[in-house]
């Protein structure tokens, strides 16, 4: 760990110039301990009053520092968004979920195992030095939206809830903005070391939930083990309906891409029918038409094909049994 | 007085069971447990010397070649590569240092310097961005890449294997592979050395001392007499801590140099890349049986790996020769030289991966000859180890499998594929539990003092799993007093020279010599009371002979000391000394995503006396867990190109959590091997691991069909086999 300057801001307007933000820092810690970063200076955001969750309209504003395991436990999100309190419940362990916060969960890196290894190169470390992880151990990495120069995923849970709730994400800086969740993370292309849309300088303050739509929620995240394990590949969906037929389809992936992935077409495809076999079948083709394997990482895409049958009988009522 | 004992024959009077105070076999708590949850319990890194000074290995970043040169360190106290470092960890019981010098490469990760600094932060900011120029070689790191050697003493045969399975009513020939396998212990490996003139006491992570010092006076090229080791505690070590490491050699070196204590603790990473990994394995088995399923031929070929130079090969077969009867039998082991991390032994070598394989195989054959999967095991079973013609010291295979069956309601199985709840497919399966049993040659010294309290001193270590309760709990029922006034000094290598903790030898073999000292010291009682030992009843502090009662403290006067020295004997080529037992589980299978989750799991286990009823089923307990991992979890995954570990973290090395293992049961079977010493009690802490990764992976066979031949068993694999 290089030595670094500690600042602890009072306010939203008191963020020091290039000072690297520290939330909950159960990845930023990780990260500076190997030096797979090494920021000069860090600003400590915890005690600033974002740790609120608000209504805001007929929606919900969570405040950038509420915890994982309050937000989880929140009546309203149990009760009007489900799948927000189930993907965060899948994700890490209790003390993780006890210290990590709701932005600090949306800005978390890569679990590519190149990215953590300073031995090894890579481009989302260190830009134009190239990718170790292809040609490598890939069990973990993307089978969509990947590019030649990083094969890497978003590791999170709770943003691909998120994703299908089509949430927003409050920006605050020198130009305050909302961006919706869907644009926040970027994919690689030639630029792997950028991750979303935030500039320096800016901190992210909220995310706006929009009016309930309830329907049938779920989250079915598959891991190597029962717990404590990144997924493989997740499932978070919406689904309304109407007469025995979809009124109401979000569908959101985890595990899969270098942000939460969603297709609109898949979504249409599936309004207004009735649910069959076949339909999902459909489905998970269009899904996984554009789906490339790198290596260990090809079951991905049968399992993810399972994955969505699973959760798409189970969300519409058809029956799962074996 | 040394009471000295060579086990050259039985032990059929049971001397312990004939004691009055009652403690033995007792479930008492860990002495140590209060210490170790309040914090009290210092480990290797956390005593503060004045003045420590902060070291971290620097690592090789290439997978072989030379050390050419090694930049400097701004704000370091010193870059220290000295050619007594050592290359990788010594092996268990290895009686001198491990390879030497650091300029030298063999492996990813491999330890090639030290830098030393005021902070720790600051020595590992140093030892990650320090600048080394190599000359790099090309050198393999698969396993399937290279011809293998075929060591002559560990491949054997009898009759011919090829003939039986031609003429076999049913024939069984297939492939497994299990991936490296790290012991993970909790606690990193640590140490801090401390010099006083040119005499050096060492505080580390380790697990058998008395080796270890020699290891460690031989890497450091000092008499052993200048060198203490201290590991009071040890924060678990599954095999990993059996030999020393780089971390405490580097330590010795820097504090001479510096002229300062020093520390040196592994990161999480460096953990997984320098302590010892258990090889991979590629398995053929072979199986041949007659209508009636009788075996007729065994086969067991097994490939390993280590590094070029390394003498521990995994042992994969070791059981093979004796488990069942078969007249056709051979075993290939086959050892790939390349460079991967160093292999070594981690949580019952051996059996851990051979019996499981071999389990699954016998699930199998039963499933092919249509037999139920006990009575197939049970219809195999030797009288005498097959291969040689020894009895074994004591069998309890088959009513491990009776009681088990019973106990765990397997007549309830159904059919493959039969049973669901849910999105879920379940089933049930078992495979039989085995695992050579060993002794090894210990030293201890009891003392009783006065006031009726006893010391127990040995350089034994506690690495989690019991020692200082079960050698208080020997003593108290020996001396006849409560177990609170026994106080167990462990790990200091000023006290007699233990077995160590490994192999599952550490309980017998340093309870047999705390059990002599004790004799030793009733002997001395008993001449006090003018009685034969035999005639002397210990209790609460009283002796009683006849109708004499008196009090230990009118009988010793200061304090009476016995030293107890057990050595093994005739009796472990006599005899084929192994535990027994059966594993059942019942797993459930997801029909979506290939996910298993063990519902229940069962063991049933003989080992002879069992000395603590807690401590000795929560050994059991951790081995079925780690049979979870086998079967399920556990790979440390390396790089195709250069063989580094890249899972290597507790996030990425995946041990069953909590959720990943159900409620477990374990039962003892009573037995008292007469063989094996006068504790009549045998090796506990492995059994449990072996054959319970079969019992789990020939459950989802019950459940769902699939068979998984690659461990482990994670849902890309079981969905592989699935219908779509
Ligand atoms: C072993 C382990 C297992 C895990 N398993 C899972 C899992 O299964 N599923 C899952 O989803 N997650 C998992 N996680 C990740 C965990 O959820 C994240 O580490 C956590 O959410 C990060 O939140 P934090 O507040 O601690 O962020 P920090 O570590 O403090 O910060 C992370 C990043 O976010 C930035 N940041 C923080 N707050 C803000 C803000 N308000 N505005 C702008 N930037 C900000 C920081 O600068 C930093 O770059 C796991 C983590 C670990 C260590
Ligand atoms: S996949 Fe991306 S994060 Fe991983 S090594 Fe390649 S560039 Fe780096």
């Amino acid at each position: 760990m290089r030595e670094f300057t500690f600042h602890r801001a009072a306010s939203v307007a008191d963020l020091p110039a290039g000072a690297t933000i520290i939330a909950g820092g159960t990845n930023l810690l990780d990260l500076m301990k190997l030096e797979v970063i090494a920021p000069e200076a860090l600003v400590d955001i915890t005690r600033l009053p974002l740790d609120r969750v608000e209504p805001e309209g007929e929606g919900l504003r969570i405040g950038a520092l509420v915890r994982n395991s309050d937000l989880a436990a929140h009546p309203t999100v149990r009760r009007d968004y489900p799948v927000l309190s189930r993907a965060l419940l899948a994700g890490a362990s209790g003390q993780l979920r006890n210290m990590a916060t709701t932005g600090g969960n949306l800005m978390q890196r890569t679990r590519c195992p190149y990215f953590y290894d300073r031995r090894m190169a890579c481009n989302k470390r260190d830009p134009g030095a190239g990718c170790a992880a292809i040609g490598g151990v890939t069990r973990n990495h993307a089978i969509l939206g990947a590019s030649d120069h990083c094969i890497a995923t978003y590791p999170g849970d709770m943003a691909v809830a998120l994703r299908a709730l089509d949430a927003v994400v409050e920006i605050d800086g020198p130009s305050p903005r909302r961006v919706p969740l869907a644009d926040f993370h970027l994919l690689p292309g030639d630029t792997p070391h950028v991750e979303t849309v935030l500039q320096p300088g800016e901190i992210i303050t909220a995310v706006i939930l929009p009016a309930p739509v309830g329907g049938q929620q779920r989250y079915r995240k598959v891991r190597d083990r029962a717990s404590y394990a990144f997924a493989l590949v997740s499932v978070a969906a919406v689904v309304g309906m109407d007469g025995g037929r979809i009124s109401h389809a979000a569908l959101a992936f985890g595990g899969v891409a270098h942000k939460p992935w969603r297709d609109p077409e898949v979504e249409s495809l599936l309004l207004g029918r009735e649910p069959s076999d076949a339909l999902f079948h459909e489905a998970a083709e269009i899904l996984l038409r554009p789906a490339q394997a790198h290596g260990e990482n090809a079951f991905k895409i049968p399992l993810l094909r399972r994955a969505l049958m699973a959760t798409l009988r189970d969300a519409t009522g058809m029956e799962t049994t074996a | 007085m040394t009471r000295h004992l060579r086990v050259d024959g039985p032990t059929h009077d049971d001397r312990l069971d004939q004691m009055a105070q009652g403690v033995i076999g007792q479930p008492l708590n860990r002495l140590e447990g209060p210490l170790k949850v309040s914090g009290r319990a210092t480990y290797a890194a956390e005593a503060r010397p004045r003045d420590l000074a902060y070291g971290v290995l620097v690592q090789a970043a290439i997978p072989a070649g030379t050390v050419l040169d090694i930049g400097d360190a701004p704000g370091a106290l010193a870059v220290i590569q000295d050619k007594r470092m050592i290359r990788y960890a010594a092996q268990g019981l290895d009686q001198k240092g491990p390879t030497s010098g650091p300029d030298r490469v063999e492996y990813m990760g491999q330890s090639i310097a030290l830098v030393v600094a005021e902070t720790f932060e600051a020595a590992r900011h140093a030892a990650q961005t320090i600048a080394v120029r190599y000359k790099p070689e090309e050198v393999p790191v698969d396993p399937e890449s290279v011809t293998p050697e075929l060591p002559p003493k560990k491949q054997s045969a009898a009759g011919d294997v090829d003939k039986a399975m031609r003429e076999a009513a049913f024939a069984l020939d297939r492939v497994w592979r299990t991936p490296s396998q790290m012991a993970a212990a909790m606690e990193p490996h640590a140490a801090i050395a401390e010099w006083d003139g040119d005499h050096v006491t060492i505080r580390a992570a380790l697990q058998m001392l008395s080796s270890n010092r020699k290891q460690m006076a031989d890497a450091l090229g000092i008499r052993e007499s200048k060198l203490r080791l201290l590991s009071p505690y040890v924060g678990g070590g599954f095999g990993s801590k059996l030999g020393i490491n780089a971390e405490a050699v580097a330590a010795a070196i820097a504090a001479r140099e510096l002229g300062r204590p020093v520390m040196v603790a592994m990161t999480r990473q460096q953990v997984f890349d320098l302590a010892h990994r258990r090889s991979e394995t590629r398995q053929r088995i072979r199986l041949a049986c007659d209508a009636g399923g009788r075996l007729t031929g065994i086969g067991h070929d097994v490939l390993v790996s280590t590094l070029p130079g390394s003498e521990f090969t995994e042992p994969v077969a070791q059981a093979t020769p004796f488990t069942y009867q078969a007249a056709h039998r051979q075993v290939v082991h086959a050892v790939a030289r390349i460079h991967r991390g160093c292999a070594g032994s981690v949580r019952a070598p051996g059996e851990a991966v051979g019996v499981t394989v071999f389990e699954c195989a016998m699930d199998e054959l039963a499933d092919m000859a249509g037999i139920d999967p006990v009575d197939l095991r049970l219809k195999n079973i030797p009288d005498v180890e097959p291969t040689t013609g020894r009895p074994f010291s004591s069998h309890k295979l088959a009513e491990a499998l009776r009681e088990g069956a019973k106990r765990f309601g397997w007549s309830d199985r159904r059919p493959t594929g039969q049973r669901a709840e849910g999105e879920w497919f379940i089933g049930m399966g078992m495979a039989a539990a085995v695992r050579v049993n060993m002794l090894q040659e210990s030293r201890a010294r009891v003392t009783l003092v006065q006031d009726g309290h006893a010391i127990v001193e040995t350089d034994m270590t506690d690495i989690g799993t019991g020692t200082y309760t079960i050698l208080g709990q020997l003593a108290a029922e020996m001396l006849g007093l409560p177990p609170d006034r026994v106080e167990v000094r462990l790990g200091d290598t000023q006290f007699p020279p233990a077995s160590g903790s490994g192999g599952s030898f550490g309980a017998a073999s340093s309870g047999n010599s705390v059990f002599l000292a004790c004799e030793e010291i009733r002997g001395q009682i008993a001449k006090a009371m003018g009685c034969n030992e035999a005639d002397l009843t210990l209790q609460d502090g009283m002796a009683r002979a006849g109708n004499i009662v008196r009090s230990l403290s009118e009988l010793v006067n200061g304090t009476i000391t016995g030293e107890g020295h057990l050595q093994p004997g005739k009796t472990e080529k006599s005899h084929r000394q192994a535990t027994w037992g059966s594993h059942w589980a019942e797993v459930a299978v997801n029909r979506w995503t290939g996910e298993v989750r063990v519902r229940r799991m069962m063991g049933v286990f003989a080992c002879g006396r069992v000395l603590n009823e807690k401590t000795a089923r929560s050994q059991c307990l951790g081995g079925m867990s780690f049979g979870i991992g086998i079967a399920l979890t556990e790979a440390l995954e390396h790089d195709p190109r250069d063989g580094h570990a890249v899972s290597r973290d507790l996030a990425e090395y995946h041990i069953p959590t909590h959720a990943d293992v159900p409620a477990l049961e374990v039962h003892f079977l009573p037995e008292r091997d007469a063989y094996v010493g006068p504790l009549q009690a045998k090796g506990l802490g492995e059994l449990g691991i072996c054959g319970a990764g079969a019992a789990v992976l020939n459950a989802i066979h019950n459940a769902c069909g699939v068979r998984v031949r690659e461990l482990p068993a994670t849902p890309d694999k079981i969905i592989a086999g699935m219908d779509p």
